[in-house]
C-alpha cells in the first residue's frame, strides 16, 4: 500500500526539460573558433599578438570581477563571456598598441557598456566594438598605425620602438579622385596578390588579417550551431554584391575580392555581428541585420572619412535590433490571415 | 520656511541637473575645464538668485497670462549684467564660454524655478531656493569638469597632471559629455534609491 502521508510531491514551475547548452559552453566554442586566427596572428606579427590578447583577456576578466565585487553581485566571469570580449577587443586593435591602452578599452567595454546595463545579455551594443570605438576616438594615432607583418616578426616582442609600419589594403582603396585611386589600387594589387589577401599576409588589426582562418572559425561555429549562417552570409554577400556592382577602380572581380578580404569584414561578420545580445532573434531578422551591416560598411568605406566601416556599421545596426525584432515577430501557431486582419482593425 | 530641506533638495533630492534633468545643454557643452564650469556655475547661481527674488517680489502684480514674458524680461536683464561684468573683469572666461552666457536667458533651470517656485513663494524662500538650486547646478558642473578635464585632457585648471600620451581624449568630445553625465545620473539615482531603502 502506498504511504500517502510520506509521499513527496515536488512541484516546480516550468521549464522541466532543459537543453545541455550553457552560456559557458557556447563561449567555449567561440573561443575555440577564434584560436586559428590567433595562431595565425602570432605567426604573422610575432609573439606580441599573443601577449596583447592575454593582457586584454586578463583585463576584461578582472574588470568584470571588480565590478561585481564592488556592487556585491554574484560573480559571473565563469561564463567566459568576458574572455571572448577580451579576445575580440585585442583582435580589432593594431598589434603594437601599448598594454595600458588596451586595458582602458577593456574597462570601457566591460564596465560601461556591459555591466552598467546589467551584465551579460543586456548590453545594447557589442562591448568589444564599443571599446574599440573609444580607443579609436581617444588615440587615433596609435589605433591607425599598422605593422608591416613581413618585416617585424622577430623584433616586435617587447618593444614598440623599431617597428616598420605599413598601410592596410583598405587605405589603398580610399579616395575620391578616380585616377589617383586607380593608381593606388594598382599598387595594392601589385604588392599583395589575392592569395596573400586571403591567407592574411597583410597589414591590419591583430586578428582580422587572415580571411581563411576566420572562415574556418566561422564554419566551426555554424557547424556547432552556435551561430546561424544568415547573418554572416547576408553581411558578406551584401558587401560582395555592392562592391562588385560599383567598383571604384580596377576590375569588378578584383575590387570585390580585395574589399571582402581586406579589413575586418570576416571578423565582424562571423564573430561580432552574431553576438546574441545585440543581434535579432529570428532568422529573417538576422538576414535584414546582415544586409544592413553590409550596406553601412560599403557606405562608410565609399563616402565616410574612415577607411574601415565594419566597426561602426555593426554598432549602428545593433541599435536597430529592437525594431527589427519587433517587425519580424513570427506569427503565433494557429493564427490565420483573417485573425490578423481583425487584430489590425481593432 | 525650511532652509535645511531646501538645501537638501537643491543639492540632492531635487538636484536641477541630475534629478530634474534641466539645463543639460549647457552642462554638456561647457564642462571641458574646471574654470569654465566654475564661471558658468557662479553666473547661473547669481542670475538665478537675483531673478528668483525679483520675480517673487513682483508676483502679485504680474497678470497670469503674461507671466512667462515677464520672467524672460527679468532674467534677460540680469543675464546682460553678468555678461558685461564677465567681459569686463574675466575676459578669458567670457571668451571660452562664448554664446553660452547669453543663452542663460533660456536656461530651463532659471525659467523652471521662476515658474514652479518663486512665482508661488515669498521673497526669503525664493532667495534661498535660488542659492541652493544654483549650488546644485554648480556642484554637478564641477564634478563633470573634474572628470572630463582630468581623464580627458590630463589637466586640472590648466595644470598638467597626467602625461600627454595617456588621457582618454573621447571624454572631452561631446560623446564623452553624454557618457559622464549618464554615469553621474545613474550614480545619483542609485544613491537616492539606496537612501530610500534605508528609511
Amino acid at each position: 500500500m502506498t504511504d500517502y502521508k510520506n509521499l513527496k510531491l515536488i512541484a516546480t514551475s516550468s521549464p522541466h526539460i532543459r537543453g545541455s547548452e550553457t552560456t559557458q559552453g557556447i563561449m567555449k566554442d567561440v573561443i575555440i573558433a577564434m584560436l586559428p586566427a590567433l595562431a595565425y596572428a602570432c605567426f604573422n606579427f610575432g609573439l606580441r599578438a599573443l601577449t596583447l590578447t592575454l593582457v586584454s583577456v586578463a583585463g576584461c576578466v578582472f574588470f568584470e570581477w571588480l565590478y561585481r565585487k564592488i556592487m556585491k553581485k554574484p560573480q559571473s566571469f565563469q561564463d567566459l563571456s568576458a574572455v571572448v570580449t577580451g579576445m575580440l577587443l585585442a583582435f580589432v586593435s593594431p598589434v603594437q598598441i601599448p598594454y595600458w591602452m588596451i586595458l582602458i578599452g577593456d574597462a570601457f567595454a566591460i564596465i560601461l557598456v556591459k555591466q552598467l546595463f546589467g551584465g551579460i545579455g543586456k548590453n545594447f551594443v557589442n562591448p568589444a566594438l564599443a571599446g574599440r570605438a573609444v580607443l579609436l576616438a581617444s588615440y587615433a594615432g596609435s589605433m591607425t598605425t599598422w605593422v608591416d607583418p613581413a618585416q617585424n616578426k622577430a623584433a616586435l616582442f617587447g618593444s614598440n620602438v623599431d617597428i616598420v609600419t605599413a598601410a592596410t589594403p583598405l587605405s589603398y582603396m580610399k579616395g575620391t579622385d578616380p585616377a589617383a585611386l586607380a593608381e593606388s589600387f594598382g599598387t595594392l594589387t601589385g604588392t599583395y596578390g589575392v592569395k596573400e589577401m586571403f591567407l592574411g599576409q597583410i597589414g591590419g588589426s591583430l586578428g582580422e588579417v587572415s580571411a581563411l582562418m576566420l572562415i574556418i572559425g566561422g564554419v566551426y561555429l555554424i557547424w556547432r550551431k552556435v551561430i546561424n549562417w544568415q547573418t554572416p552570409v547576408a553581411y558578406i554577400g551584401t558587401v560582395a554584391v555592392l562592391t562588385f556592382l560599383f567598383p571604384k577602380a580596377g576590375s569588378s572581380l578584383d575590387w570585390m575580392l580585395y574589399s571582402i578580404f581586406g579589413g575586418g569584414l570576416m571578423l565582424g561578420a562571423f564573430f561580432m555581428a552574431t553576438d546574441y545580445a545585440t543581434s535579432p532573434v529570428t532568422k529573417k531578422g538576422q538576414l535584414i541585420f546582415g544586409v544592413g551591416c553590409g550596406l553601412f560598411t560599403v557606405l562608410i568605406r565609399y563616402f565616410g572619412s574612415y577607411n574601415e566601416g565594419v566597426c561602426y556599421s555593426i554598432m549602428v545596426m545593433n541599435l536597430f535590433v529592437p525594431f527589427i525584432d519587433k517587425y519580424t515577430k513570427p506569427v503565433r501557431f494557429g493564427v490565420v490571415k483573417s485573425d490578423k486582419k481583425e487584430g489590425a482593425a481593432k | 520656511m525650511n532652509i535645511g530641506k531646501q538645501l537638501k533638495e537643491g543639492l540632492l533630492t531635487q538636484n536641477p541637473v541630475l534629478v530634474q534633468m534641466l539645463g543639460l545643454c549647457s552642462t554638456m557643452a561647457i564642462t571641458t575645464s574646471i574654470m569654465n564650469g566654475l564661471g558658468m556655475g557662479v553666473s547661473v547661481l547669481i542670475i538665478l538668485t537675483a531673478a528668483n527674488v525679483v520675480i517673487s517680489a513682483i508676483r502679485k502684480i504680474v497678470p497670469d497670462k503674461i507671466r512667462i514674458a515677464m520672467f524672460i524680461v527679468v532674467i534677460a536683464g540680469f543675464v546682460t549684467c553678468v555678461d558685461l561684468l564677465l567681459q569686463a573683469f574675466f575676459e578669458s572666461i567670457a571668451a571660452s564660454l562664448g554664446v553660452f552666457i547669453p543663452l542663460i536667458v533660456v536656461n530651463c533651470i532659471i525659467l523652471g524655478r521662476a515658474e514652479s517656485f518663486s512665482y508661488k513663494n515669498g521673497i526669503g524662500a525664493s532667495f534661498f531656493d535660488g542659492i541652493f538650486q544654483g549650488l546644485g547646478y554648480t556642484a554637478v558642473l564641477l564634478a563633470m569638469c573634474f572628470i572630463r578635464e582630468l581623464l580627458g585632457a590630463g589637466t586640472l585648471a590648466g595644470f598638467r597632471i597626467i602625461p600627454e600620451q595617456f588621457p582618454i581624449g573621447i571624454l572631452t568630445l561631446p560623446v564623452g559629455g553624454f557618457l559622464v553625465l549618464g554615469c553621474l545620473i545613474a550614480a545619483m539615482q542609485w544613491a537616492l534609491s539606496k537612501s530610500k531603502e534605508g528609511k
